[in-house]
């Protein structure tokens, strides 16, 4: 029996499954879509190693995160597997995947607009985020932190209406 | 003899990490005691969340020194169950909230501590120090970008607010000389090029620090010489009573498990 390709269909599976694991304070993005799974590799002894990166070193959510990930695995029949935490290279809200930026929108949270290598966010005098439901530019924040460490929250002065932005680090 | 008696601690990397550690719990933790009582609910989220960063970056710092002393004692071992002459934060980091205008002043006197600090690290010879550095730095010049900000509109605001941060930074200002005093440990760790000088951090950190005062039209104190060092666990009569109440849960009930 060819052990490679029943590797490959063991990290094919592995992959579907986490992108059916969704952010536990985000529904409808998934550990993927985020940019938290940040590899699935076979090791020579046969186990699949998964790395997985925390979004901010005290996400209280990265625990529960990774039991969802272990629950998922083992429910898709991977073989053995591990869990390995990468710190480097750092996670950035740059490896959030086009199709998690479309569906943070869904949810009314307005995905990083610039690159985290660009560090106008940090100088005071926010460039204004455009308002998810209008479209307005006339936005304000209200808060630099939200209800989760990776977002902070404004209020669009056109339409009224308050709106997270998923933080660009 | 069995190989844990023969293995020798570093020791000097032990402290230089559990000092890392050590200051982002203590700042976490006094952090923490505004949840609830801070004066907008804004306030309230960003300190907590302020705090949850720096209390997930001790996390990080003390399991590795836990690591790295290899006798079994994990993170919270580290954080929760050792004396007060055991921890190694700095005492600027144990100083009382006081107002919030207070609190802003340390928050900004050690974010651009931390900030300087951990943007050498990342190019440590250390690669868990490097990765902890790289990760934390983002995080780091968030709370700045949030105290800063806070600074300059205490400061440039009414005069009741003006006086109180000129105040808070004159009381808070000769805690700040211990943060750049090298020690044996600081300069053992130079010389394996795993930490960065502090006479370099000193020069980056003073440049930004008079830049933000400025900009809040705060003056700057007199630098004054100060022999406190938290670095070596002498500490400040503020550090037993935070201990007492950090402590509090794992002392009465030992093992206690969510």
């Amino acid at each position: 029996m060819n052990a490679a390709p029943d590797a490959a269909a063991r990290i094919a599976r592995a992959w579907a499954a986490l992108g059916g694991v969704e952010d536990p304070e985000i529904p409808g993005v998934s550990v993927v879509d985020l940019g938290v799974i940040r590899s699935v590799a076979a090791q020579s002894d046969g186990g699949l190693e998964v790395g997985l990166s925390p979004t901010y070193t005290g996400c209280p959510a990265t625990e529960v995160i990774r039991q969802l990930v272990e629950d998922a695995l083992a429910a898709a029949a991977v073989g053995p597997f591990w869990i390995k935490r990468v710190l480097a290279p750092a996670w950035s809200s740059d490896w959030i995947t086009p199709q998690g930026r479309r569906r943070l929108r869904e949810c009314g949270i307005v995905p990083p607009d610039h690159s985290s290598s660009d560090l106008r966010d940090l100088r005071r005098g926010n460039h204004p985020v455009a308002c998810p439901r209008c479209h307005s530019m006339q936005t304000e924040t209200v808060s630099e932190f939200g209800s989760t460490p990776c977002k902070a929250l404004h209020r669009c002065c056109a339409c009224l209406e308050p709106f997270e932005y998923f933080k660009c680090i | 003899m069995s190989a844990a008696a023969m293995r020798v601690v570093d020791t000097d990397l032990f402290s230089y990490v559990l000092r890392l550690g050590d200051l982002g719990l203590v700042l976490g933790q006094r952090l923490g005691e505004w949840v609830g009582h801070a004066p907008a609910i804004e306030e309230d989220l960003g300190m907590a969340n302020v705090a949850l960063d720096l209390i997930g970056q001790a996390r990080l710092f003390l399991g590795y020194a836990g690591e790295i002393e290899g006798r079994g004692r994990d993170e919270d071992a580290i954080a929760f169950l050792r004396e007060q002459g055991e921890y190694l934060n700095p005492t600027l980091a144990e100083q009382p909230n006081g107002d919030f205008g207070q609190t802003v002043v340390r928050q900004v006197l050690i974010d651009a501590y931390q900030l300087e600090l951990y943007e050498r690290l990342i190019s440590s010879t250390d690669e868990r120090l490097a990765a902890i550095a790289a990760k934390a730095v983002k995080e780091t010049r968030y709370h700045l970008r949030y105290s800063g900000g806070w600074l300059v509109r205490l400061g440039d605001g009414t005069q009741e607010s003006r006086s109180r941060v000129q105040g808070a930074l004159g009381r808070l200002w000769p805690y700040t000389a211990e943060l750049f005093v090298e020690d044996d440990v600081d300069r053992a760790m130079q010389d394996r090029g795993v930490g960065p000088r502090l006479a370099e951090v000193h020069k980056a950190w003073s440049s930004r620090i008079g830049a933000l005062l400025s900009e809040a039209t705060l003056d700057r104190p007199a630098d004054r010489p100060y022999s406190w060092f938290g670095k070596h666990g002498q500490h400040s009569e503020h550090l037993g009573y935070l201990l007492a109440e950090m402590q509090y849960l794992q002392r009465a009930h030992p093992g206690a498990r969510w």
